[in-house]
């Protein structure tokens, strides 16, 4: 099956006298069959770079006519008015809601998924190992849309006691200070709802991880009188401890990319809404904003300024993913 | 409590005869309790994941499956039926979701297996590793943020109108990265000694390729290709920037409105009268049943099929 590191063990598939496989040059013949071949396949490649390059270039230069005549502060201010003939958008509330959001969301797909790959690879008996794996991988076959309409109509309507609950016991802390949403429209609705939509990410990529833990380090801390848990913590999450930050990192860049559960779920604030730190809040994230005015695009300043928020964003799940690339990379070279 | 009590059920029996381990049977409680309070943290991270998911399909059976049972469900559109009404099917929204699906396969595919080709048959050095970081990026890249590239050149740059074509463009950029991804670990299964083989009868490297190497991975490569559908099939946020919802039933891909199953979802969202209601969730089982079928399909066929390594 494939993985989600685009790493397996097949990537050291060597033969006996060590020699790797018979590639490149050395196979071709230089006939045209395969000149053709391989310039296609080489083309395809190009093509994909420059499409990747091109989703940059597009955005920036449609977003740098409008950013330029933006009258306030793009990164720190909270207004967003594209219709004024000076325009005046800032990210500040987007950034907020979309990292509070997320963050709600890996603090409890993380712990949640790693919990869940070790169920899986240690514990699990052996019949039930495989079909928990497909159970939680079904989590992704689940539509986002479908996601919103649960999260708002079936998840939101338990809400109001939890928040209630938040609100006595920690109210005084702006976090969660009351906001006077409904409970089924908050962040907090959301960030649960999006931890569900990235706890297969989490889990399959952990579970990917601890299954490669060599079975000699197992055995080793067993053999050394370990409890399985003490041989798990010893051997089984150290190795797999830059797979698990990769796995967390993949699943933040879905969950700070996600459009329409959130779309659905949060209560988008009039213009005029105060600033606010709280977790009861609505508002909207950068992809939920562009989701909700698509019908906005008519001129190319509006569209600009959407352009320079789906700007934003792409430039933050580029990191987040990076980040996760290298941290895996790092690791195949140490396990090598 | 003896060690063999702690690890029984574990896979690592088979490697460790019980009773090896009667030498050394002192165990202090801490620990012991530490650990089985370990084993029902873990049964529990199980039993909490699996609540959404039974939570999640319950609820869309029940308030969306009756619907499904209707034979009209299949065979009309919405056409002319309006929210106090009870009645219509959902076939204009399940042809649109299927012909932009299938579109966007067709555009998809031969990029995406050609680059796994690349990668895994001549990619060597410095480009191969640029390209399969891109995979990487285009992997991350948001729905919303592949609509709005799609929306920049499509309508912006080309001032063209909003239609069927746009969304799958911008789909085939969500789909690329899952076929490459799968395609490319297929390849690698396939033996090498295959393609030795092939190469030691003078059988040139291309034709090695087609004939050997791509047939012998063939399934799992249907596999990803179905996965990847199923991927896109629920994709919403293009949709919204770029494929505006109709009633009818409407199967131009260049021209005109084309109604799918998540803007049908999403278009009586917020509507209270209970037969929309009840569409809105019928759409939704009908999407998750659809996609759940490629899920199997895919499944079934990579089992079927799975080179022998």
């Amino acid at each position: 099956m494939p993985t989600i590191t685009g790493v397996s063990s097949v990537d050291e598939l060597r033969d006996p006298e060590g020699h790797g496989p018979l590639q490149g040059d050395r196979a071709s013949t230089g006939r045209l069959g395969d000149r053709l071949f391989s310039g296609t396949a080489r083309g395809a490649s190009l093509l994909i770079i420059a499409i990747v390059t091109l989703v940059g270039v597009f955005l920036l230069s449609q977003a740098i006519p409008a950013l330029a005549n933006d009258k306030v502060n793009f990164l720190t201010s909270t207004q967003w008015n594209v219709d004024a003939s000076p325009l005046q958008f800032g990210i500040a509330n987007l950034l907020w809601v979309t990292v509070l959001s997320s963050a709600i969301a890996m603090l409890i797909a993380v712990p949640l998924g790693i919990g869940v790959a070790l169920f899986i690879t240690q514990y699990a008996p052996r019949w039930l190992s495989r079909p928990a794996a497909s159970m939680v991988d079904l989590l992704a076959a689940v539509p986002s849309i479908v996601y919103g309409l649960w999260g708002l109509q079936v998840l939101g309507t338990h809400m109001d006691g939890i928040q209630a609950f938040l609100i006595k016991l920690f109210g005084w802390i702006p976090l969660f200070k009351d906001a006077g949403i409904g409970a089924a429209s908050t962040i907090l609705t959301v960030g649960l709802v999006l931890s569900i939509m990235v706890l297969p990410i989490v889990t399959a990529l952990s579970r990917e991880v601890f299954a490669q833990t060599p079975t000699t380090n197992m055995e080793a801390a067993l053999a050394l009188g370990a409890t399985r848990w003490e041989m798990i913590r010893t051997a089984v999450l150290p190795f797999g401890k830059p797979g698990v930050i990769s796995a967390s990192m993949l699943g933040l860049g879905r969950a700070l990319g996600e459009t329409v559960a959130v779309t659905v779920i949060l209560s988008a604030l009039a213009g005029s809404a105060p600033w606010s730190w709280s977790m009861f809040n609505g508002g909207e994230t950068f992809a939920s904003k562009i989701a909700n005015n698509a019908a906005e695009f008519d001129s190319p300043q509006k569209a600009g300024a959407f352009m320079a928020a789906g700007l934003v964003l792409f430039g933050l799940t580029f990191v987040v993913n990076a980040i996760a690339r290298v941290v895996i990379e790092r690791r195949k070279a140490f396990v090598e | 409590m003896t060690a063999a009590d702690v690890t029984s059920g574990s896979n690592l029996n088979a490697t460790r005869p019980r009773g090896s381990d009667t030498g050394f049977t002192h165990r202090s409680h801490a620990r012991a309790l530490r650990n089985t309070l370990a084993r029902l943290v873990m049964w529990a991270a199980f039993a909490i994941a699996m609540v959404p998911l039974v939570w999640i399909l319950w609820s869309v059976i029940t308030k969306g499956g009756a619907l499904l049972l209707n034979s009209h469900w299949w065979t009309n559109s919405q056409r002319g039926i309006t929210n106090r009404m009870v009645g219509g099917g959902a076939v204009h929204a399940i042809e649109g979701t299927l012909i932009e699906a299938l579109a966007t396969a067709v555009m998809a595919t031969p990029i995406a297996v050609m680059t796994a080709i690349y990668l895994v048959e001549y990619g060597r050095g410095r480009l191969a590793r640029v390209v399969s970081f891109t995979v990487d990026i285009l992997t991350g890249i948001p729905s919303i943020v592949a609509a709005l590239f799609i929306y920049a050149v499509w309508v912006t740059t080309f001032g063209f109108q909003r239609v069927g074509f746009a969304v799958c463009l911008a789909l085939v950029l969500l789909m690329i990265p899952v076929v490459v991804r799968s395609t490319e670990e297929m390849l690698k299964l396939v033996p090498n000694e295959l393609r030795e083989a092939s190469y030691a009868l003078g059988v040139p490297k291309w034709k090695t390729i087609a004939r050997v190497v791509v047939p012998t991975a063939f399934s799992g490569i249907i596999t990803g290709i179905l996965l990847g559908l199923a991927r896109i099939m629920g994709e919403t946020a293009p949709l919204l920037i770029l494929g505006p919802y109709t009633k009818s039933i409407a199967t131009d891909l260049f021209g005109g409105l084309m109604p799918t199953l998540p803007t049908m979802i999403n278009q009586d969202r917020t509507e209270v009268l209970q037969p929309a209601v009840d569409r809105v969730w019928g759409a939704a089982a009908t999407l998750i049943l659809l996609i759940l079928l490629l899920n199997i399909a895919g499944r079934v066929i990579s089992r079927l099929g799975a080179p022998k390594t």
